[in-house]
């Protein structure tokens, strides 16, 4: 005989169960960390190596970079300072809970103020799995297009801050700021949004300020 | 590329409640899945088959109910399709909310309880 049996239960549930976990193991060491999401050849990891070169004189960082192979981000962002962990995703088009939970693993949690957490390339997957992490950082960039918050609206509804980079290369792109911020602003009001170029140093300072106000504002959070 | 863990997940899930309703056997397994959750019903199906092999949900159909995306205007309150454009159709403000379409959840399980499938469930991860 045939029986039903309510469920209603959350399919990524786990993960956001293991999420919470990572979450409590940063707190109580006081670590305060970013998760930047953005699609391939955004400048992730440009962005990442600058902010760990500028900030590593006042705050002790780490990163921890998803890729599906390589270790070049992680090289990178070692290069630039800070301690790095490279994932290795094997295929998984997204970081999730466990896989960060095994990263942190491999991290003395104790001696990291900010931990910056790349994830995987993909403008899509990234959105649906928790890792844990403070805030959701997304990397947009200027020759991507100015329709993506309109082609992607998961991933720009769930971030906490957006990073427009490449604005050095908008002379040359068509690019319509006024659009590309309306689609934002309908997805993700008052979403605290910073143009900058990596590679000329524009802007990079209020990004740099905002990062170390998040730090602190942390820190005064946990006492 | 990810619904191999989604699948995964769901199996695990309905296992779990197939256990604890003293259930032998699963035959169906009730998903809700919001438009806008970027889950492809296909690729689910395919790893379906795969990962619930030996476990008394083997062979389960898969049922997808699809809940269509839901705008919300918080500025007049009109509700609309995000198909027909992100600015509210009613008064073009564009400060909008999802009321619909990203649920993903595991609703409810069909079971049946017969003695021969005893062993089956007994024997499931």
């Amino acid at each position: 005989m045939t029986q039903r049996v309510a469920v209603v239960e959350r399919i990524l549930g786990a993960n956001d169960r293991l999420a919470a976990d990572n979450r409590a193991r940063l707190d109580a060491a006081g670590v305060f960390s970013l998760n930047f999401l953005a699609s391939p050849g955004a400048g992730k990891t440009s962005l990442v190596e600058q902010t760990v070169s500028l900030l590593a004189g006042q705050l002790r960082l780490a990163v921890i970079d998803g890729d599906i192979a390589t270790s070049i981000d992680a090289d990178r962002a070692a290069a630039a300072g800070a301690t790095a962990v490279q994932i290795n995703t094997g295929g998984e088009c997204h970081l999730d809970a466990v896989m960060l939970q095994g990263a942190l693993d491999q991290l003395d949690l104790t001696a990291i103020d900010l931990l910056i957490v790349e994830n995987v390339g993909n403008l899509i997957c990234p959105a649906n799995f928790a890792l844990g992490t403070h805030k959701s950082i997304l990397v947009a960039s200027v020759p991507e297009g100015d329709d993506k918050p309109y082609k992607y609206p998961g991933t720009y509804r769930g971030v906490d801050a957006l990073v427009i980079n490449k604005i050095d290369l908008l002379p040359y792109v068509r690019f319509d700021m006024d659009y590309f911020r309306r689609g934002v602003a309908a997805l993700n009001p008052g979403l605290v949004t910073f143009p900058l170029s990596c590679r000329t140093g524009e802007g990079l300072e209020a990004w740099l300020d905002w990062v170390v106000a998040q730090v602190a504002t942390g820190e005064i959070a946990r006492g | 590329m990810h619904e191999l863990a989604i699948t995964e997940s769901i199996l695990e899930i309905a296992l779990r409640h197939g256990r604890s309703a003293g259930a032998t056997r699963i035959t169906d397994l009730h998903l809700v899945i919001g438009e806008l959750s970027s889950v492809v019903d296909e690729s689910v199906q395919f790893y379906w088959d795969i990962v619930s092999e030996g476990t008394a949900a083997a062979g389960a159909t898969l049922h997808f109910r699809r809940v269509p995306a839901r705008l919300v205007c918080r500025a007049c309150g009109h509700s609309y399709s995000p198909r027909q454009a992100l600015p509210c159709p009613a008064c073009g403000r564009e400060d909008i909310s999802v009321a619909a379409g990203e649920e993903f959840y595991l609703e409810a399980i069909d079971v049946t309880s017969e003695e021969a499938d005893a062993v089956a469930l007994s024997e499931t991860p």
